[in-house]
């Protein structure tokens, strides 16, 4: 294991965070805006998202930098300051954790498919490397590639990544076939596991797409294709439509019953995606609390 | 060229070979055969069985994009000899990603299918406005718009262009269709949307019938 997660996973299963864009909304972001604009525009509100998080309990936060690469930036006229808004978004995080808790910064897919050839391996390879570059410059402890759907992209990533010398967590998202255990090019958990696990992942891991419930099954069969450190980072539902919003109708009490369950599969991280909020965070760390107490008591 | 040939293509196209599909049709085309005969006998029902496949979860999204891709190599060499002739497109569908969102592999996968099916598709791209989609509309005289979205905070677009569409005394003469990872039947019937289509193959099945409607 990498040494700095054998560190941060010491004493068992840590609780890393929740949704950043609905906190940014709630903080004023505007429908149809770039969220991570806000590293460069309202950093002060970037910084009360991750502290929000980090008063909540989580151990590990991400970055506010998940569409950070240039393809995603260029549908913005960003391009440019790539360096600045990830290297920014990881300060940020940085500045609002003790020596306790840690940094991943978020990688997210380019958005564009490979496999025809709407982007190349290359120009994929090099903006996750610079991405990666200024994660690690503004000072995360790891990185974590995100949402992936294309293996291939997600390889790409991770090998970037690793370059950075950081552990890199690598989660692709299953929304579809049949038993919602497939990413939507048809990669199945082995797969998309056996991929990443050649590129030098560091833990593997499922986020978004889903409900926390579809995420035990999800576990479990990383868990039988691997023996790396597991990711976890559920959506609260799927959303429904109620009066002209979106709402993702699990409570923080519905998808916490789902932790210890999920836990015992063998995760290692557990947080939320899509829907998520402090307060999930708060319940769920109440129940790793309790968790720890229980084995506690038992020695 | 016999039809047992032809079937070769039907084939091929299902298996997204683009570069076959495109030398059997030119021999075909070449050879005397309809234009036509080879949409409706064999490129339809190829893409009809791509569809199904992925119903039965056989294809995901690179299998339908290998097959749209060679579909449309087809229809490069065919579409001209059609409007010679004087024959319509199943239908004229202007897409789009509406206002606020940059998300678009769900709707180039809509899109590719639907000329696949037959239909004229002018895609208008990303953070379209309600302006835009009724100017496509008035100047391509489209039956049907097909609206995208992958966020939820963009879903309220499509409430508004089609707010727009009634509002410029257009609506009833298209028909407007939504999709996306977080839309739903609940939503398109909220918003006064004619369909709702979860996935590509889906979409291609509603615009037919919401064409002959």
């Amino acid at each position: 294991m990498h040494p700095v997660l054998s560190q941060i996973l010491n004493e068992g299963p840590v609780v890393t965070d929740g949704a950043w864009g609905t906190q940014l909304q709630r903080a004023g972001l505007e429908p149809g805006d770039f969220p991570d604009a806000w590293n460069l525009d309202f950093p002060e509100k970037v910084r009360s998202v991750a502290k929000s998080y980090i008063d909540a309990g989580s151990q590990v936060i991400l970055t506010n930098t998940f569409g950070g690469n240039r393809i995603r930036l260029a549908e913005v006229s960003l391009e440019n300051r790539i360096q600045e808004i990830n290297r920014q978004g990881a300060l940020l995080s940085k500045s609002v954790v003790n020596a306790q808790a840690k940094v991943f910064g978020s990688i997210g897919p380019s958005g564009k498919m490979l496999c025809v050839g709407e982007v190349s391996a290359e120009e994929l390879s090099e903006t996750f490397l610079k991405q990666a570059m200024a994660l690690a410059e503004g000072g995360a402890d790891g990185l974590v590639i995100e949402t992936m759907s294309d293996p291939e992209e997600a390889r790409l990533a991770t090998l970037a990544a690793k370059q950075t010398g950081l552990p890199v967590v690598a989660c692709m998202v299953y929304d579809s076939g049949t038993g919602m255990d497939r990413t939507m090019m048809g990669a199945t958990v082995e797969q998309a596991t056996g991929v990443l696990l050649e590129a030098g992942a560091d833990a593997i891991g499922a986020n978004c797409g889903q409900g926390i419930e579809g995420f035990l099954p999800l576990c479990e069969k990383i868990k039988s294709a691997c023996q790396l450190p597991i990711w976890i980072k559920a959506n609260a539902g799927l959303p429904e439509w109620i009066q002209g919003e979106a709402v993702y109708r699990t409570t923080p009490e519905e998808f916490t019953a789902w932790v210890d369950p999920i836990l015992n599969a063998g995760a290692d991280f557990i947080g939320g995606c899509c829907g998520t909020s402090p307060e999930f965070i708060q319940h769920i760390t109440a129940t790793l609390n309790l968790r720890k107490s229980k084995h506690g008591n038992q020695d | 060229m016999p039809d047992s040939d032809l079937n070769l293509l039907q084939d091929v196209v299902i298996k997204g070979e683009d570069q076959q599909a495109k030398s059997i049709t030119e021999t075909a085309l070449a050879d005397g055969m309809e234009p036509l005969h080879i949409v409706n006998e064999f490129l339809i029902p190829a893409m009809d069985e791509v569809g199904a496949r992925f119903e039965r979860n056989e294809y995901f999204v690179p299998e339908l994009l290998l097959s749209a891709r060679a579909m449309k190599a087809c229809m490069t060499l065919i579409r001209p000899l059609l409007a010679e002739r004087g024959n319509e497109p199943v239908g004229r569908v202007v897409i789009g990603t509406v206002k606020g969102d940059l998300h678009d592999i769900g709707k180039n996968l809509v899109g590719a299918m639907l000329e696949g099916g037959g239909f004229e598709v002018y895609d208008l791209g990303v953070n379209v406005s309600p302006e835009k989609f009724i100017e496509k509309v008035r100047s391509t005289d489209a039956e049907i718009v097909g609206m995208s979205a992958l966020l939820t905070t963009t879903m309220p677009s499509m409430k508004k262009t089609i707010q727009a569409f009634d509002e410029a005394g257009l609506r009833d003469s298209v028909k407007m269709m939504v999709g996306g990872a977080p839309v739903s039947q609940k939503f398109a019937d909220e918003i006064g949307a004619d369909g709702y289509g979860a996935n590509a193959p889906l979409a291609v099945q509603l615009a037919k019938k919401l064409v002959s409607a």
